[in-house]
């Protein structure tokens, strides 16, 4: 097999190219959106005639997006941290304990997941604001979590589930408590697996639209991308376009600091050490 | 150190499964006891047993005289080597044989120096910082012995710790455990399903089969005087040689030669019914080329002739196959042993027993050719035929 050949090199750029251009010119384009001057956004012109930083400056005065960012952060944080903690125990019982109703609660967890969140967030609407968590970080974080436990109980058990039992039980001889066998061993080497789970429930937190819309009201709770859809233009006339896109870039930034931190550990692979020879 | 009483064990798993079925075995303090079986006899579970990884479905286990059946494993203060040698990845190799001391909180100047002896006498010096991935597979198991050192427990438990080696390592690696283990004097239960490791490193060696004890003893002991055929084949490389025989007037009808059994031989065989049908049990060192025997020992068998199928030439020695003109003898120990141990193979040819002798490296025999053989009669193993029992064992 040749795997170097000159057509076959050309063919791949072509290739990667093309997949680029489709996946960078619309983040290109609001880039250039955000930095282009109001009465300029619809010049046709793909990069801007007049570079401006004007838009972000008005995002950020507008005080309710710099809560509305606030709030973002500190609810997909939270709920992605507990999603973790809690994941990482439940995976954890799932691969190494053989208990009644294990296949029914990953079934369980498989069933949400599958669950269209616009069919139950009319219910929660009401649910919330009888008990009181309507428009509170709580009432996000819970349904949050409901979504995201799954997704990384599953993730985090595949990960678990690759790690050899040998392990565990060498570190019960060594004098371990569960705990501790469970915190110095297992969990440093599923440390792929809790990365992945993590960003993957940030993002799911970070970008929800639909509950974030519902179920907030005010600054107290309200995220960064309904805070988007609330931006006006300096006038009743005028395309608030600009400042949206300034939004939206702002918006991608934390998720793009996640990710290129994590990426590497990520990548680092599974069980780097092996057990056998 | 201490002493290990497994006092009457069963394991029986929920599906009622008995994996080990009424275990007694005393280790005694310092003592290398071996357990050996094919796959599947419960050596392995055994060993679970006293390590606590297992919970004992009935019986007492004993460490240094207090009960531990219901003593979570790390408390029963026992190091284990595993077979897959379970280093922690993430660790270096420091903190894989440091890690059970931090547990205990020892304090870090003796945790050092523990750590450091282990690696004197392991030589893992300059490996320290490393991280098992990038130790080769022999430095690995040493590793896996060093965690086990360092924390000087009651006793050592070792799960086949050398089946991942090559063949020129585990042999190294043999001597080296076996030293160590002189060394520190530690007790320790050792188990393989290779019947060499057995022999050479054991004090004593329990052979197991289907979750029972066939025997305990010392290596010698077995190889000399099994208790029954399965002990009889599976110790010993080449296995032992089994072929029917009937006994009338002190005389051993084998299939290729009758032997008049010696009177020593007879004493300890007691009375016996004229026409009885064994197993006659023959090492393959009993035989000789016959040319090759002294005048002395020359009396002491008999001689054949048989056609030498093959000869095969290991330096030191011959090992010479040769059909013996029956059909193999049947008994539920042998086939166990032909199904679980791939080292004892049948080497039927038209349906006959194929026997191998064992000859002396200045035999002219060739394969192909027919030579005269001998045969000592005074080291024939007598088996019931039914029970597959020893009937040179009453001593």
């Amino acid at each position: 097999m040749e795997h170097n050949s000159p057509t076959r090199k050309t063919l791949w750029i072509f290739a990667v190219i093309g997949v680029l251009v489709y996946a960078l010119v619309p983040v290109i384009w609001i880039i250039s959106l955000s930095l282009k001057k109001p009465d300029s956004i619809g010049d046709g012109s793909f990069l801007p005639t007049q570079w401006t930083l004007d838009n972000y400056t008005t995002a950020f005065k507008t005080g309710f997006f710099t809560a509305a960012l606030r709030n973002s952060i500190g609810i997909a944080l939270i709920a992605t941290l507990l999603a973790l903690v809690l994941a990482s125990m439940a995976a954890y019982a799932i691969t190494r304990l053989d208990f009644p109703g294990k296949t029914a609660i990953l079934a369980g967890a498989l069933a949400i997941t599958m669950f269209p969140a616009i069919s139950i967030v009319g219910g929660l609407y009401n649910v919330w604001r009888q008990i009181g968590l309507y428009d509170t970080w709580i009432g996000l974080i819970l349904p949050y979590l409901s979504f995201s436990l799954p997704l990384s109980i599953y993730i985090l058990a595949a990960f678990f589930r690759e790690i050899p039992w040998d392990l565990e039980r060498a570190a019960q001889m060594d004098g371990a408590t569960p705990m501790q066998a469970f915190r110095r061993v297992i969990l440093p080497l599923a440390v792929p697996g809790v990365f992945t789970a993590g960003i993957l429930a940030f993002i799911a937190a970070w970008n929800d639209f639909l509950f974030a819309n519902v179920l907030t009201a005010t600054n107290a709770s309200r995220t960064a991308p309904v805070a988007l859809s609330y931006f006006t233009g300096a006038s009743q006339f005028q395309q608030p376009a600009g400042a949206i896109a300034a939004g939206a870039v702002i918006v991608t930034v934390p998720i793009l600091i996640m990710v290129l931190i994590f990426q590497r550990r990520i990548v680092s692979g599974l069980t780097a050490g092996a057990v056998k020879g | 150190m201490a002493d290990i009483v497994l006092d009457s064990v069963i394991k029986r798993y929920p599906d009622g499964f008995e994996a080990v079925k009424s275990l007694n075995l005393n280790i005694a303090d310092g003592e290398f006891m071996i357990l050996v079986g094919p796959s599947g006899c419960g050596k392995s579970t055994a060993l679970n047993m006293i390590a606590g990884l297992e919970d004992i479905s009935a019986g007492e286990l004993r460490i240094d005289g207090k009960v531990v059946n219901q003593i979570a494993p790390r408390d029963r203060d026992i190091a284990m080597v595993f077979q897959s040698y379970a280093l922690y990845p993430h660790m270096t190799v420091r903190d894989n044989m440091a890690f059970a001391l931090r547990l205990a909180k020892v304090p870090k100047e003796e945790v050092d120096r523990k750590v450091q002896e282990a690696a004197d006498i392991l030589d893992l010096n300059e490996h320290l910082a490393r991280k098992p991935a990038n130790l080769s597979g022999g430095q690995r198991q040493r590793v896996a012995m060093g965690r086990a050192i360092v924390r000087d427990p009651k006793a050592f438990l070792m799960d086949e710790p050398l089946s991942n080696l090559d063949a020129k390592l585990r042999v190294q690696m043999r001597s080296q455990v076996a030293r160590i283990q002189h060394r520190l004097n530690t007790t320790t239960v050792y188990v393989t399903h290779d019947q060499t490791e057995a022999m050479t490193l054991g004090d004593r060696v329990a052979v197991m089969l289907s979750g029972v004890l066939q025997q305990v003893g010392s290596p010698m002991e077995l190889y000399d005087h099994p208790t029954n055929l399965f002990v009889a084949g599976f110790i010993g490389s080449p296995g032992m040689n089994f072929m029917p025989a009937t006994l009338t007037n002190g005389t051993a009808r084998l299939p290729m030669v009758d032997v008049p059994v010696p009177a020593a031989v007879r004493e300890r065989l007691g009375r016996q019914p004229d026409g009885r049908n064994l197993i006659v049990g023959i090492r393959p060192e009993d035989f000789e080329d016959a040319a090759r025997v002294d005048r002395e020992s020359r009396d002491r068998g008999v001689r054949f002739r048989a056609k030498l199928d093959l000869v095969e030439a290991m330096g030191a020695e011959y090992y010479a196959h040769f059909g013996v003109g029956a059909n193999p003898v049947r008994s539920e120990e042998l086939t166990e042993l032909r199904d679980d141990v791939g080292g004892v193979e049948e080497t039927t040819e038209s349906g006959g027993i194929v026997a191998v002798a064992r000859l002396s490296p200045n035999s002219q025999a060739r394969t192909g050719e027919e030579a005269e053989l001998w045969l000592d009669a005074t080291k024939l193993h007598f088996f019931d035929a039914g029970s597959g029992q020893a009937l040179t064992n009453e001593r």
